[in-house]
């Protein structure tokens, strides 16, 4: 069984179809980078793999269930543009939120543990508006871990990332990739993507172009994939 | 986790996130106290003036204080995209929606409980004499206001005018909760109990009350995902 299944799902924002009819799949433990131009459907599939919205036609499963389903929802993990965490908060405040929320055995142990991971157990109960970029930006990434999910569901993970967070990310996606875990990464930075993807999935105007393993001629030249099955 | 503890972890959540900031409960506070003053100075009413209007007057006050509450419910998981991480977290819309609902409800009481008081100063009434069937009223109709304005919060919640929305959706539909309270609210400052009269108006409050939560809970997940 696939980890995500995409299957036929259209979105209509009114009458424009910002997806059509996109099939995709990403076994377990592979890592799917989804690449194409701005516009082209990227965040809306990952949003609608997510269970942020749905689609006007066709469906999305994750290990076979519904995004939306309460046990599906336990196993993703989601990093979208924003950082998904309260200013007015602490970082200890908001990972403890977040564990209660997944219903973590010990939600503040395991705020602490991601906290250090992330290195920001120092600034622990600093409200998140006084951070700086890089370390909200790490506190995003220890929000989406906190839970252990199944699947990591990354919307640009790479733009606007200091040196420090690159690293944070990097480290643990490959860990994450080791235990097995699914992960699926929208991208317009295709070289650090393609260090890490197993699989390229290329939008083209809200349709899958071309979707298949990642290749070393893809690696040497990660423009390759838009050459052929892009619009150029 | 229960349904009640997520409940609980939302309501806990938005009120320490208020009270850091205090953005919302000291402009609704501020807004109440301004209009209850300047209506005292502008009619200077006599003491049956003020018994006849005590209700209307009221419950005017605290619906538009309590607008500026409930524009921030939705609108505070906005900036960091909030309400992603919410939506995405395994509990459901409706557990979402009610915890949101609480925080509200006890804001909206908070200011409503200072300005009783101040009510009484300024108007020189004597309001206490049915305080508990008046705490009663007062918690029924806040609630048909937190209920009504926290699903227009999060049906409105990414609209650009949605400061202008929302009270524009929420009143019209709250005409009735409104009616009921303020009525009861008159009869209750006058020292009169609810009695066979005035029955029928609390029946339908609690009426009201119970039609628009379940109606809410039912529609939550769908007015949140879509």
């Amino acid at each position: 069984m696939s980890a995500v299944a995409v299957e036929g799902v259209w979105k209509f924002y009114g009458d424009f179809p910002a997806l059509r009819d996109v099939r995709l799949e990403a076994a377990a433990g592979s890592c799917l980078a989804l690449i194409g131009r701005n516009g082209a459907g990227k965040t809306t599939l990952l949003r609608i793999i997510a269970g942020f919205s749905r689609p006007g036609r066709g469906q999305v499963r994750i290990f076979g269930n519904a995004p939306r389903e309460t046990e599906t929802r336990r196993q993703i993990g989601f990093i979208g543009h924003g950082i998904s965490v309260y200013d007015e908060l602490s970082a200890l405040e908001n990972l403890t939120l977040f564990g209660r929320l997944y219903g973590l055995a010990d939600p503040r142990r395991s705020a602490l543990e991601w906290l250090e991971r992330t290195g920001l157990e120092r600034v622990r109960n600093g409200l998140v508006r006084e951070f700086s970029r890089g370390m909200r930006q790490r506190l995003a990434v220890a929000r989406a871990f906190l839970h252990q999910p199944s699947v990591l569901l990354l919307d640009e993970p790479f733009t606007a990332l200091d040196d420090r967070a690159i690293a944070v990310l990097q480290t643990l996606l490959r860990q994450a990739l080791a235990e097995g875990k699914t992960i699926i990464l929208s991208t317009h930075q295709l070289r650090e993507a393609l260090e890490l993807a197993s699989h390229v999935a290329l939008l083209n105007r809200g349709q899958a172009a071309f979707s298949g393993p990642s290749t070393p001629e893809m690696a040497a030249d990660p423009g390759l994939v838009y050459a052929r099955y892009g619009e150029g | 986790m229960g349904f009640l503890r997520q409940v609980l972890v939302i309501a806990a959540k938005d009120l320490r996130a208020e009270l850091r900031t205090k953005e919302a409960i000291n402009a609704s506070l501020a807004f109440a106290l301004v209009i209850l003053l300047l209506f005292s100075f502008a009619f200077d009413p006599t003491e049956e003036t003020t018994r006849e209007i005590s209700g209307g007057l009221l419950w005017i006050v605290f619906a538009f204080a309590g607008a500026l509450v409930l524009n921030r419910s939705f609108a505070r998981e906005l900036p960091n995209d909030c309400l992603d991480a919410l939506i995405a977290a395994p509990i459901s819309g409706a557990a979402l929606f009610l915890g949101k609902a609480m925080a509200n409800f006890l804001l909206v009481l908070a200011v409503e409980l200072v300005s009783l008081p101040v009510f009484g100063i300024f108007y020189n009434v004597r309001w206490t004499s049915q305080f508990g069937e008046l705490m009663l009223v007062l918690a029924l109709g806040t609630w048909a206001l937190t209920v009504i304005g926290t699903m227009f919060s999060a049906l409105t919640v990414n609209i650009r005018l949605r400061e202008v929305m929302l009270p524009m959706l929420t009143y019209p539909i709250l005409v009735p909760a409104l009616l009921g309270a303020m009525q009861l609210t008159t009869g209750l400052v006058a020292g009169q109990p609810i009695g066979p009269d005035t029955v029928a108006w609390l029946k339908m409050l609690i009426g009201f009350d119970v039609v628009y939560t379940a109606v809410s809970l039912v529609l939550a997940e769908t007015v949140l995902v879509g």
